[in-house]
């Protein structure tokens, strides 16, 4: 109960104690691995949104990660444009592109396994033509110039990073537990659970599905900006290829897809174990995948409501009954 | 007499070369429970369908209130205050039971805790208030049935369309959800129920609409429209009123 609905103390406490985690020395390899995570979390939770809590499964979230990246990095590369900026530019345009394909397939009715291809389709279509245009810079790919500076969004200390992706991934931890108590909410767990009838209680579908995909894609683009600062490097496998699409569903669903998070703990367990046999097994090149497809395995056996699930034994979701 | 509630007219639905519902017409008196009876397959379910905004009619017109409501959507029509209960229950399997009203009162009452005592009042009303803890899916069928019927209820429903929410339940189950309905609509809610339980039709409505074979071959009071043959017939087949009529003077 406590996980699956955990109250703003413990989403408080659990960042205040990751907060901590630079200032114990850690090497710049752990950081990075950290980051990474924070990353993919976040990208997460963008799936999440819409994903776990709407039931509307997107194969393509690469769609919205690679649009903040490369908004982000065209903005200051070619235009000269602010990297903060630019960053707030790539959440803004990425989750325009959300509300675009949003209204493209869920105006034609598409859900389930449908939506989800022609989410894939979409995010394709972009991978293809970043690797193509020019603007993109092909297949080359897209430099961002080392600058380090606050004012360009540029840190020499990795924990600075890591502090932003965090608060990042807070942010959206708190949202996503107003969300939870609020109407909008209710109403995305009612269209997962049953169209029908939530049309008949008045639920506006389309409209909850379209603020839920245009936010849902704003958040995963923040982590394809924060990507683009942190690598200064991209292209268009990187910011389109399905490795991120299937790395934000992955996380959400092995943490618990429509928990608040289920995201942060899904990428903590799936990489950290990666990581861990990495590390056990040394050079045995892939190693961190098979445990990769392992967890996936198990997790789809014997928790099919994520990681999250196994501790709310009974409590079928939605919120905590009693009123405050 | 005021404006009827509901006025359907001359309403078609045709699937291909099935005509589900034949130019049918009846109303529905504000503060009335009317029931709309006929044998399986007679287009009961699908002429509320089409009222309720899921289906757009072949042809004709459904005037609520007065004003027409052909081809809005199921969510506007419950801001208009038209709720519809589903004859195979629907609900949120993971949620609780009072989330699952809550879903429905959120339409008035968009903050969080109006919503929630709405909820609680919804579920007390319905005789759920034990159960508003327990998840939908632990329900047993009755409660399902009241559930339905909670959820159509929190949105506020000045009519309300309930579609075999009798149907399952067992004879005392039924004894009890009938004071039920007499409460609401003792509380003001004009109530159009398909209903194949007699028993409960017989006591609960003023008037019976009876369609068979998607048209319209009887209305009035249920005592009157149980005996006309066109209804037994309609039921029992063709000769059945008469060959009642016989028994019936024979001893």
């Amino acid at each position: 109960m406590l996980l699956r609905h955990p109250p703003f103390a413990l989403l408080i406490g659990i960042l205040t104690v990751l907060a901590g985690l630079p200032l114990l020395g850690l090497p710049n390899t752990a950081l990075n691995f950290l980051f990474f995570v924070l990353v993919i979390a976040l990208a997460g939770q963008g799936w999440n949104l819409a994903g776990g809590y709407g039931g509307q499964f997107s194969f393509g979230h690469a769609a919205f990660f690679g649009v903040g990246a490369y908004t982000t990095a065209i903005l200051q590369v070619r235009y000269g444009v602010n990297a903060w900026l630019g960053f707030g530019a790539g959440i803004a345009l990425g989750s325009f592109v959300g509300f675009v394909i949003g209204s493209l397939s869920f105006r034609a009715g598409l859900r389930g396994s449908y939506f989800a291809l022609v989410t894939l389709a979409f995010a394709e279509v972009l991978r293809i033509l970043a690797n193509a245009a020019p603007i993109t810079g092909g297949a080359a790919g897209i430099l961002i110039k080392l600058d380090v500076a606050p004012a360009n969004f540029q840190f020499a200390s990795r924990a600075v990073f890591f502090w932003i992706a965090l608060a990042l991934v807070g942010a959206v931890l708190i949202l996503n537990r107003m969300i939870e108590q609020r109407r909008f909410g209710a109403y995305l767990v009612a269209i997962r659970e049953n169209e029908a009838a939530a049309r008949a209680l008045g639920v506006n579908v389309l409209a909850v599905k379209l603020q839920a995909i245009s936010l849902s894609a704003a958040i995963t683009a923040a982590a394809g900006a924060l990507y683009a600062q942190y690598f200064l490097y991209l292209d268009a496998a990187i910011a389109f290829g399905p490795w991120i699409s299937v790395e934000a569903l992955l996380a959400a669903i092995i943490g618990g897809a429509g928990t608040v998070l289920g995201p942060l703990l899904g990428a903590g367990l799936l990489h950290g174990l990666g990581e861990i046999t990495k590390l056990a097994a040394g050079r045995v090149p892939g190693i961190d995948l098979v445990v990769y497809g392992i967890v996936l395995i198990l997790v789809v056996a014997f928790a099919p409501r994520g990681v999250i699930g196994l501790f709310t034994k009974g409590d079928k979701g939605g919120e905590p009954t009693s009123h405050g | 007499m005021a404006e009827p509630m509901l006025q359907v007219k001359n309403l078609t639905k045709r699937f291909g070369g099935l005509t589900a519902v034949n130019d049918a017409s009846f109303s529905v008196e504000a503060g009335s429970i009317t029931g709309l009876i006929g044998p399986n397959g007679a287009g009961k379910t699908t002429a509320f369908t089409m009222i309720s905004g899921f289906t757009v009619p072949s042809a004709g017109e459904v005037l609520y209130e007065g004003r027409s409501i052909l081809g809005q959507p199921p969510e506007t029509l419950a801001k208009l205050g038209l709720a519809r209960t589903f004859q195979i229950v629907q609900p949120f399997a993971g949620l609780s039971v009072r989330e699952n009203i809550a879903v429905g009162a959120y339409l008035r009452h968009p903050a969080r805790d109006a919503a929630m005592a709405e909820a609680d009042r919804v579920a007390a009303l319905v005789g759920l208030a034990g159960e508003a803890d327990k998840s939908a899916s632990a329900l047993t069928v009755a409660g399902r049935k009241r559930l339905e019927l909670a959820r159509a209820l929190a949105t506020g429903p000045r009519l309300l369309l309930l579609d075999e929410v009798l149907a399952g339940l067992n004879p005392s189950e039924i004894r009890d959800i009938i004071p039920v309905l007499q409460k609401v609509r003792a509380a003001g809610v004009t109530i159009l129920m398909i209903e194949h339980v007699m028993q409960a039709v017989m006591s609960l409505c003023e008037r019976v609409v009876v369609i068979a074979e998607g048209k319209l071959i009887a209305e009035g009071a249920p005592e009157q429209v149980v005996r006309e043959p066109r209804v037994i017939e309609a039921y029992l087949g063709q000769g059945a009123a008469e060959r009642l009529a016989r028994g019936e003077s024979h001893g």
